[in-house]
C-alpha cells in the first residue's frame, strides 16, 4: 500500500470566464474510501471533477494525483472515469460496443503498441460485469441510453483502475440495474480495494453505500464519513441549497432530496 | 484503355495514381466525417488552389521558376492551411467549425486575385479544378506514393489513439493521448492527400473523393473498422470506374469519379432501403 493519497486538492479555486464556480476547496481521498459527492445542480461537482482529472486548469491552488503534480501525472490507467456526458457522443457514430470499450485499454497499452486478442477478450470480461457481453457486436448508437451508460463504466473498468470517477454514473439506468450497480461498486470497493468517487443526487442511497461523502455548493460544505452525515440535519441542506428541502422516505427505504421553491 | 495502359506513361501514372488516392483519401475522410468536419476537406482544397494560383504566377513572372510542378506549392499552401484552421480552431474553442468558412474564404479570395493577376484562366488551371488523366507527370506519382506510404503507415501507429479522439475528445485526454499533436499530425496528412488527389480529381471534387465513400459506408457497417473497409473499396471503384469513363468519354475525370460514387451511394441507399422492408416482411409472415 502506498501511503500517499489518491486525490490532494489544495486551497483550488476555478472560474470560467467569470464567475467563480468552485471556491478554496481543500480535500483529501485515501485509498480504499468509496467517496459520494452530493450538491445542487450548478454547484460545481463535474467542474471539480474536471479540475481533478486535469480536464479543465485551476486559477488557484494545488492538485496531486498519486502523488504527483496533475501536469507531471502520466499513469492514466490507473484512472477509471465516466463523464456525465457520456452519453452525448455522436449517435451516429459507426463502432461497436466492443470498440469503445477496447478504446478504454489506449493509456494501458500504451503509444506504438496495438489491440490483441488479449484486449479483446479483457473487453468481454468488463462487459459481462455489466451485463452487456450479449451486446459487444451491436452498434454503440442503437443502444438505450441505460445501456450506453453502462457500456462507458464497462470502458472506465477495462483497464483495472485503482481510482474509479463516475459523474451521475446512473442516470438513465432502471432501478435494478441500479441495485446490481450498487452491488458491482461494493464488490470493487471491498474486494479489489479500488477507489471510488460518485457524484449523484440519490443522497438516500449514496450515504448507504458511500464510507464518505462530500457535499458542497462552490466550497465544500461537509466532508466526513457517511455516518455521521445522516446527522448532518436537514437545516443545513436547507442552508446549503438555498430553499426549502424535505428528505422523502420512500417505501423501500430511500431518501431522496425533494426541492420546494 | 487496357492496351494504352502499357503504351502511354501519362496513363500509367494517372491510374497508379489515382489507385492511391482511391485508398488514402476515403481512409482519412472516415475520421472526418465521424468528426462532422467534412468541409475541412473543402477549405484545404480551395487553399491549394491559391497555391496553384501562386505557382502560375511566378512562373509566368519569374523566369527562375519556369519548370516547377504547381502541384507542389499546391501542398505548401494546404498544409499552411491546416496548420492555420488548427491554431483557429483553438481561438475559437465553442465555434470550432468557423475556423473553416475563413481559410475557404480566404483562400478563394486570394486565389482569385492571383489568377487575374496571372491573365485569367488558361486550360492548366481548368485541369487543376476537375482533374486530368494527363497532367500526372513520373515525379508528381513517386511524391503521392511516399505520401500514400507515409498515410498508411501513421494511421496504423496511431490507430488507437485517432479512434478515441474521434469517438470522444474527453476520453481521449484522460487516456492520457496527446490530442494537440495527433490533432496537427492528422490535419497535416489530409492536407498533403487533398493536394495529391487533386490532380486527379481536380479541387472543386476533392473533398467528395474523401467523404462519399464514407456516406455510402456508414449505410452499411455497424463496427469502424468495417466503415474503414468499405470506403476503400467505393473509393477505389469509384477511381477505376471513373477513369476508365473519363478516357473513353474524353471528360474530366473528376465529373465521372465522383459520379461513380454518388451511384455508389445511391445504390447503397437503395439496397438498405430493400433490405429493411424485406426483413419487415419476413418479420411479418
Ligand atoms: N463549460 C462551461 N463554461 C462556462 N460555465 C460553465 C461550464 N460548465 C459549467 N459551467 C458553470 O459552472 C457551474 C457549475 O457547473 P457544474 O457542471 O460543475 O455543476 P454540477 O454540480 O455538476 O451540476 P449538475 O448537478 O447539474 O451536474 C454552473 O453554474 C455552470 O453554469
Ligand atoms: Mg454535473
Amino acid at each position: 500500500m502506498n501511503n500517499y493519497p489518491i486525490v490532494e486538492m489544495d486551497h483550488v479555486s476555478f472560474k470560467y470566464e467569470k464567475e467563480t464556480v468552485v471556491q478554496d476547496v481543500s480535500l483529501t481521498i485515501d485509498q480504499g474510501q468509496f467517496l459520494g459527492l452530493v450538491g445542487p445542480n450548478g454547484s460545481g461537482k463535474s467542474t471539480l471533477i474536471k479540475l481533478m482529472l486535469g480536464l479543465e486548469k485551476q486559477t488557484k491552488g494545488k492538485i496531486r494525483l498519486f502523488g504527483q503534480p496533475i501536469k507531471q501525472f502520466k499513469d492514466w490507467k490507473e484512472i477509471g472515469f465516466v463523464s456525465q456526458k457520456a452519453n452525448s457522443f455522436n449517435s451516429g457514430f459507426p463502432a461497436t460496443v466492443l470498440e469503445v470499450v477496447k478504446a478504454g485499454l489506449v493509456s494501458k497499452i500504451g503509444t506504438f503498441k496495438f489491440f490483441n486478442k488479449k484486449h479483446k477478450e479483457k473487453a468481454l470480461s468488463a462487459l459481462k460485469t455489466v451485463g452487456m457481453e450479449a451486446y459487444a457486436h451491436s452498434n454503440i448508437g442503437d443502444l438505450s441510453g441505460g445501456q450506453q451508460q453502462r457500456v462507458f463504466i464497462a470502458r472506465a473498468l477495462v483497464s483495472d483502475p485503482s481510482l474509479l470517477i463516475l459523474d451521475e454514473p446512473t442516470v438513465g439506468v432502471d432501478s435494478k440495474h441500479v441495485t446490481e450497480f450498487y452491488n458491482l461498486l461494493g464488490r470493487l470497493n471491498k474486494e479489489e480495494g479500488i477507489t471510488l468517487l460518485m457524484v449523484t443526487h440519490d443522497i438516500g442511497t449514496i450515504t448507504d453505500h458511500a464510507t464518505h461523502v462530500i457535499c458542497m455548493n462552490k466550497t465544500v460544505h461537509f466532508h466526513g464519513a457517511s455516518e455521521e452525515y445522516d446527522e448532518f440535519n436537514e437545516q443545513d441542506l436547507n442552508r446549503l441549497y438555498g430553499h426549502s428541502v424535505q428528505q422523502l422516505t420512500h417505501n423501500h427505504d430511500h431518501h431522496e432530496v425533494y426541492h420546494n421553491d | 484503355m487496357i492496351e494504352s495502359f502499357f503504351q502511354y506513361e501519362f496513363l500509367q501514372n494517372a491510374a497508379i495514381t489515382g489507385i492511391l488516392i482511391g485508398l488514402i483519401a476515403p481512409l482519412l475522410g472516415v475520421f472526418i466525417v465521424v468528426r462532422r468536419l467534412s468541409l475541412i476537406a473543402d477549405a484545404l482544397s480551395h487553399i491549394t488552389l491559391t497555391g496553384i494560383a501562386a505557382s502560375l504566377l511566378l512562373e509566368k513572372r519569374v523566369t527562375a521558376v519556369q519548370d516547377w510542378n504547381p502541384v507542389y506549392m499546391g501542398m505548401v499552401f494546404s498544409v499552411a492551411g491546416a496548420i492555420l484552421i488548427e491554431r483557429l480552431r483553438k481561438l475559437y474553442k465553442h465555434y470550432e467549425e468557423l475556423a473553416i468558412p475563413i481559410i475557404l474564404s480566404g483562400g478563394i479570395g486570394l486565389g482569385v486575385i492571383l489568377i487575374s493577376l496571372a491573365d485569367g484562366f488558361n486550360t492548366d488551371l481548368f485541369s487543376y479544378l476537375f482533374g486530368s488523366v494527363t497532367a500526372v507527370d513520373r515525379a508528381s506519382m513517386w511524391t503521392v506514393l511516399s505520401i500514400t506510404v507515409a498515410v498508411i503507415v501513421i494511421v496504423i501507429l496511431f490507430y488507437k489513439e485517432l479512434f478515441v479522439l474521434s469517438f470522444d475528445e474527453e476520453h481521449a485526454a484522460t487516456s492520457g493521448v496527446n490530442a494537440r499533436w495527433i490533432h496537427l499530425l492528422f490535419i497535416v496528412m489530409v492536407a498533403l492527400v487533398i493536394a495529391s488527389s487533386m490532380q486527379v480529381v481536380g479541387i472543386l471534387l476533392v473533398s467528395a473523393l474523401m467523404t462519399l465513400p464514407v456516406a455510402a459506408a456508414l449505410r452499411l457497417s455497424k463496427s469502424f473498422k468495417q466503415t474503414i473497409g468499405l470506403s476503400i473499396a467505393f473509393g477505389e471503384t469509384s477511381v477505376l470506374v471513373g477513369l476508365f469513363s473519363s478516357y473513353h468519354l474524353s471528360v474530366p475525370p473528376g465529373g465521372t469519379i465522383v459520379m461513380t460514387a454518388i451511384l455508389l451511394l445511391i445504390m447503397t441507399i437503395l439496397y438498405k432501403k430493400m433490405s429493411q422492408q424485406l426483413w419487415i416482411k419476413g418479420e411479418a409472415s
